[in-house]
This record gives C-alpha cells, structure tokens and sequence, in this order.
C-alpha cells in the first residue's frame, strides 16, 4: 500500500508488482502462459490380487539371494579384491620396515637431540620421575589435552546413539524392573563388597602416583571405572545412583575438564609469553611434585572414570 | 611477544572450552555460546590475519614453556589465518541456515550435543590449520572423524546411521594409513615438528638412503587424506553421509570437513615432505589421474541421481576432483587454483545445500526432482539461492565457479605434460556439470498448474534468507574481486617455505 498514490495508480507501479511477486500473491504464469494439463494416465485393469502377486514376485526375485547370480559373482569379487589389497599392503608395509633402521642402533635417527634432553633434562625440567608421564604432561601438554577431548566427544558421540528419554527409561523400569537390576547374586555381591574398596584404592595410588611410577591418569581413571562398573553390575543402578549419577556426572566431568583446560592454558600462555609461571616443581620423588603433572593426571583421572563408566551405563541401560 | 600472536593458541582453547561447557547447558544456552563462540573466533582469526599482513611473516608460537623440537607449537601465516577466517564465516552461515531444520530433525534432549560437537570441530579445524607438529595433527584428525560421525548420526533415522558406520570405516581406515605413514616417517627422521622433519628429508633425499620407506611414506600420507577427504575412489561414503544427514552437518561436512583434510595435505606437501621432494615422488601424477577421474565419474553419477540432496553430493565428489587435479599439477599455479577452489567450493556447496533444502520442504519433503518441480515460485529466495549456487558451480562469470576454472585452466597451461588431458577433462567436466545443475534449475523454475504444495512466506524464514544472501554475497565477492585473495594465497604459499 502506498500512502501518496490512490490505489488503482498504485497498482500499475512496478513496486506494487515487486512486492506482490515477493509475497507470493501472484503467480505470473498463471493466466499469462499457456500450459497444458497433463494427460491423464491410463490405469491398466488389473486386479488388485494380480498386482500384489506380481509385487510378491518381483520381491521373490529381488531378494532371491542364493539364485541371484550377479549378486554372489559380486559378493566373491569384493571378498577376493579385499583379501588382495589386504595382503599386497601387508606385503608392502613389511618390505618397507626392512628397509627401515634396525631398532637399538644408537646411530638411527631418532636418537637424537628429542630423546636425549627428555631423558637427561626430564628430571630437572619437569620434577617427575617417570620420564613418560613427564613427556606427555608437560612437554607435550597440548597433545595430551587434545586426547583428553578424544575421550570427551567419543562420550557425546555415544549419547547421540544410545541415549534414551527419562520418560521412556522409565516406562521400560516400571515395566520389567529386573531389567536393569541384578538379581541378587551372593558370590558375585559378596567378591564386589570385598574388591571394590581395594580397586578405588589402587585406581586413586596409580593416579597420585602417576609422576613416581608407571601409571597415570588414564591407566588410574581407567581402573577407578573398572571398579564403579564392577559395584554397579553387583548392586544395580539404583544403588549407584545414590552417590554417581547424571548431576554428579556432568559436574564431575566438566569441572575435571575445565581445571585442565584452565591448568593448560596458564601453562602454554605463560611458557609462551616468556611469563614466570607459579608453580612449583616440588623434591623429586615426593607425592607432592611435578608441578602442573599431578593436577592434571586427577583430573585425566577423574574424566577417564567417568568416561569409562559412562560407555557402560549407556550401552547397558541408555542412560546413567 | 605480542599480544595478537597468542591468538591462534587462545582461539583453539576457547573452542575446546566452549564444548566442554556446553555439554552441561541447555540447547538455547548452548546455541549462544555457540553462535558467541563462532564470531569471536572469526574476529581473533581476522586480528592474526592483519597482524601477519602488516609485519609481513609468519610466527611460531610455543605451547608451553619448552621450545620445539621438545614441546608442541603452533604456526601461524597468512593462509593459515586467511583459512581460519573463512572456516568460521562459512559454519556460522551454514549453521544459521540450517537451524530451522535442526530443531525438527533432532531430538530436542540431544540439541546441546549438537553445539558441543559443533565447537570441537571447530578446535580441530583451527588445530589442522594452525599446527606445526604433525602428532597435534593427527590428535586433531582423531577428533574430527568422530565429531563428523556424530554429525552424521545426529538426525536418527535407519539411513544416517549407515552411512555414520560407513564414513567412520572409510575414515579409519584413512587415519591408519595417516598413523602408519607418520610412525615410518618419525623412524626415518627422529622428529614430529614440520620444520625439523623437511630438513631431515631434504637430507634423505640427497643422500638416496631410505628412499624405498620415503616413498611409501608420502604414498600413505597422500592416500590416507585422500580416503578422508573422499577422493574419486574412496567416495563410496559420500553420497549418503552428505544426502541423509540434517542440512548444516551436509553444508559443514562438504565444505569445512574434508577441507581441512586436503589443508593438512597441502601443509605436509610444503611443510614436511618439501615441494620439489613430493613432485619427484610420481604420487603426485596418481593424484593428478584420480582427480580427473573423480572430475567424471562424479559427475556422471550426478546426473544419473534422482535425489536432489545426493545429487549435490556426487557433485562434490567432481569438485574434490577438481582440488586434487591441481595439486596433482606440480606447479605453483596448480596449488594456487587448488586452494582458490578449496574456497570456492566451500561457499558455493553450502550455499547449495542450504538452497536446496528450502526448495524440498515446499515440495512435501520429498527429494525427487518430479515433486520439486516449480518450487523455485513456492520459495523464492531459495529458488534464487539455488539458481545462484548452480551457475558458480557450472563457471559463469561474476561468480567465483568461474574464477577457479580459470585459474586451473591458466595453471594446465603452464604444464606441459598435463596440459592436454587436464584441459580435455575440464572441459567434459564443464559441461557434465552445466548438464546437472542447469536440468534442475530448469526443473525448479517450470511452473505447475495444480498447487499442490503451499509456498513459504518470508516472515516464516527471515533467518534462512539472511544466511543465504550472505551466502550470495560471498559467492560473488570471491568472483568479482578475485585477484587480492589470489595474491593472499600467493603470498601465504610463499610463507609455508
């Protein structure tokens, strides 16, 4: 509408038009191209029984596996050119590895100038024992906290799949509630009471101690799941649920998470900028060292757990 | 050390962070965070890139307090920074043109994970395109094959579930293969920075010792991407990967995803195995030979498809063609042309996706071209968009199809070997691509008597539009004013060596 011109003027503009083709008031083939209806397409009279068995046999052929010639000719090829690449790669692969250097030589390449300062400085630079734990914490911190979010997305990406709504969850309990707890087995209750406390112990000792001895976050949150998914096929969900459940899952996940993201991040800004950073390395060979390692190896620990728990939870009951 | 050099580092963290908190909101929160996080990114991408326009080099930046060879490091350049800009604009407008459909075809508890997927792949686009150490490449690799899967899988019927099991066996296998190449790689130099790893080769190389094992590294390093980033032999997983999955995950998964793969690529080519080292090597002419025949076969498929969404699938697998034929040409104009069309492709293949979608649900949601006919009169814009995405992808001047197919047709000119198949192919090419593209505009544009469908009105779709006009407007910015981006990416190569 236009509030200058009367609106038969109006009309004839090509505003008007414009604005009547955006609104899709006017179509303008409709009165201004000839069109032609389609032809009507002749229905064949045959009976609806005639079609369902002719549907019935095409069926009948298409999924006529065993006679379908094509199909199993198609089916050996694609076994033979698989097991061809698989061999000719494998051939491949291991004709290269001779040509490799020989492993211990002390002249190969990767002993160089890399290997050397990790085992000669780790001790000083890094304050842990361990060498490993001290290269994968803190000279390599970055890669490590990318392998962590691995954990994170493969935990989300199991969600998507296997997730179920807390009203269908329910529904299912209400209607076979066995279904998800377990039937009171003696022996398989009476081992858990015992080793579970054990098994928390030992999964928390691998984690503190990651920066003294073999262990860490991953392989310490990896036996602390064990032992929550041992505890939880003893006594059911209902029982775990009273001190891990969705709540305490995600604030556990995401506090870890974020304390090594936070823990991180000081650590690559301020190295990068030429920052003192705070933290001390501690005595060596003490509890209480390795700067940002023992930190970060809890929380490692605490979303590997939860992880490992997670996966469980979610392909046994689709949900925590 | 300035403040603007710790960007790329800060933008990577903010994106792992954004994740890891929105896996505890609620899908409006996580859609801001989300929709904050892509703009913010965007802006410190855009601060990096004037930074290393104005000083003139690119930085190394160092993870931690311990320098490379012993700590992890990121690289920045112009191209790099260029990339990451580019990235976010184009998820930002896929996402915001696909959000409409994502509210209906995802269950609304799952909505947040969407967003959480969202960021991490974002980070580990950035990490691809910023990293300098081949190992963060490949934690980052790890992480994009499964945030791709669970954007694949995310709308739940039977058929994205399949193709999430098939784009996840072919992408493994892809990620093996990019593992193997670089464990053989790390016993043949000792190093897993760039820069360390091309001094050690160039010396290998003079020497002739290790050549066999040098070989089958490149060959695998080459393969593997190739898998991932669905070349003419290993697309099996496309066509339904792109075709079934909800719109943004098919608009991000063709234009960022297997874009950064063929980055990585571009990366190892200049940064660890060294131009002159790589074209020795005769994998570049097997490249060059699977890209003309994705440039066809794709093609072909195309217009043999009867479903619009995978129909603009296989065209992809025609444009990753494309890509790979240019790197396969071995000069620099070829891998200018290449990168040029890495951009074009993206805003073009998107823009498409988008389109297309909002021609399909003014057709009752059915995807076959005899129900879509006359939807361009149903939903204008998109009818427009379409049109639009059709002519760049067939290389009609003014949009930036055309730029690209300039440039590579300039590049074959120079090689002599491969000038004559690559001008033949890209000429066939051409007009395979025109036969497709033009038949369903075409389609759309003929107008039905009997409605049967209602059409849309613009208030019903304010955001769609906007996305798609920026989508436009892309399209023809890289078209018209082509040789400042050209010049960019000339200089961003020269700042790999």
């Amino acid at each position: 509408m236009s509030k200058l011109k009367p609106q038969e003027e109006y009309e004839k503009t090509k505003a008007f038009r414009f604005f009547r083709w955006l609104s899709g008031s006017k179509d303008f083939y409709v009165g201004e191209v000839e069109m032609k209806p389609q032809k009507e397409t002749e229905v064949p009279e045959t009976t609806i029984l005639e079609r369902m068995f002719e549907q019935q046999m095409i069926r009948n052929k298409v999924y006529d596996v065993k006679n379908n010639k094509k199909l199993t000719f198609y089916n050996k090829v694609y076994v033979a050119a698989a097991i061809f690449f698989c061999i000719a790669l494998t051939v491949l692969l291991l004709d290269t590895v001779s040509y490799l250097p020989r492993t211990g030589n002390s002249g190969n390449p990767d002993n160089n100038v890399v290997s050397k300062r990790y085992i000669e400085h780790g001790l000083q630079e890094t304050g842990a024992l361990n060498i490993v734990t001290g290269m994968i914490l803190t000279y390599r911190a970055f890669d490590t906290f990318g392998e962590t979010n691995v954990l994170f997305i493969a935990t989300c990406c199991v969600m998507i799949l296997l997730m179920l709504d807390e009203a269908i969850l329910k529904e299912i309990e209400e209607k076979d509630d066995r279904r998800f707890e377990p039937r009171d087995d003696t022996i398989l209750q009476g081992t858990a009471f015992v080793l579970c406390p054990f098994i928390f112990i030992f999964g928390i000792y691998v984690i503190l101690n990651g920066q003294l001895s073999p262990g860490g976050g991953f392989s310490g949150g990896a036996i602390l799941g064990a032992g929550l998914i041992l505890y939880t096929s003893a006594f059911g969900f209902k029982k775990a649920q009273r001190f891990f459940n969705e709540l305490v899952y995600k604030i556990a996940k995401i506090t870890a998470l974020c304390m090594y993201g936070i823990i991180g991040s000081y650590f690559y800004i301020t190295g990068a900028n030429g920052i003192e950073n705070h933290i001390p390395l501690g005595i060596p060979g003490h509890i209480l060292s390795g700067g940002i390692i023992l930190p970060i190896d809890i929380c490692v620990g605490i979303e590997v757990a939860c992880t490992m728990y997670a996966f469980y939870a979610l392909f046994r009951r689709g949900g925590l | 050390m300035g403040l603007i050099q710790n960007f790329p580092a800060v933008s990577i963290l903010l994106c792992l962070f954004a994740g890891i908190i929105s896996s505890g909101l609620k899908k409006q929160a996580a859609r801001y965070v989300n929709t904050i996080l892509i703009s913010g990114v965007g802006f410190l991408s855009l601060c990096t890139l004037m930074y290393i326009l104005e000083t003139g080099e690119a930085f190394v930046y160092v993870m931690g307090k311990f320098p490379a060879p012993w700590g992890n490091e990121i690289r920045a350049g112009v191209l790099e920074a260029f990339m990451a800009l580019f990235f976010c604009i184009i998820m930002l407008l896929s996402l915001a043109g696909g959000r409409k459909k994502l509210a209906d075809e995802v269950e609304d508890g799952k909505t947040f994970l969407y967003y959480v997927l969202m960021d991490l792949l974002l980070a580990s686009l950035l990490a691809l395109v910023y990293t300098n150490d081949l190992f963060t490449a490949y934690v980052f690799v790890e992480i994009n094959t499964i945030a791709a899967c669970g954007l694949i899988m995310i709308r739940q019927n039977g058929r994205t579930i399949e193709a999430a099991a098939r784009y996840m066996i072919m992408s493994l296998l892809g990620s093996g293969l990019l593992l193997m190449g670089l464990c053989i790689l790390y016993d043949l130099t000792g190093h897993l920075l760039m820069s360390n790893i091309k001094e050690q080769m160039g010396w290998i190389y003079l020497s002739g010792q290790y050549k066999m094992p040098a070989l089958v590294t490149i060959a695998l390093l080459s393969v593997g991407l190739a898998i991932k980033s669905a070349l003419f032999p290993f697309h099996a997983w496309l066509p339904d990967a792109y075709g079934y999955s909800t719109v943004s995950s098919a608009a991000i998964l063709s234009s960022l995803v297997s874009k950064g793969y063929i980055f990585l690529l571009i990366k190892i080519i200049y940064r660890v195995i060294g131009f002159e080292v790589f074209y020795e090597s005769r994998i570049v002419d097997v490249l060059f030979a699977f890209g003309l025949m994705g440039m066809i076969f794709g093609s072909i498929s195309a217009i043999r498809e009867n479903d619009v969404r995978r129909m603009i699938a296989f065209s992809s697998v025609a444009q990753i063609g494309y890509i790979y034929m240019g790197i396969g040409m071995g000069t620099q104009a070829g891998m200018e042309a290449s990168i040029f069309h890495i951009l074009s492709h993206a805003a073009t293949k998107s823009l498409l996706f988008i389109a297309a979608i909002g021609l399909t649900d003014v057709s009752g949601g059915s995807r076959q071209f005899i129900e879509l006919t006359g939807s361009a009169y149903r939903n204008k814009w998109a009818g427009v968009a379409f049109t639009v995405g059709s002519l760049s992808m067939v290389g009609v001047p003014l949009f930036s199809g055309f730029i690209s197919k300039l440039l590579f047709a300039q590049a074959a000119v120079q090689n002599d070997v491969k000038m004559l198949p690559a001008l033949i192919v890209l000429g066939i090419s051409t007009i395979l691509n025109a036969i497709y593209f033009m038949k369903t505009v075409i389609r759309i544009y003929t107008p039905v008597e009997e409605h049967k469908y209602e059409s849309i009105a613009f208030k019903n779709m304010k955001l769609y539009v906007a996305a798609l006009l920026c989508f436009i407007i892309l399209n023809v910015v890289l078209g018209v004013s082509s040789q400042p981006i050209v010049d960019l990416i000339g200089q961003g190569l020269a700042m790999f060596s």
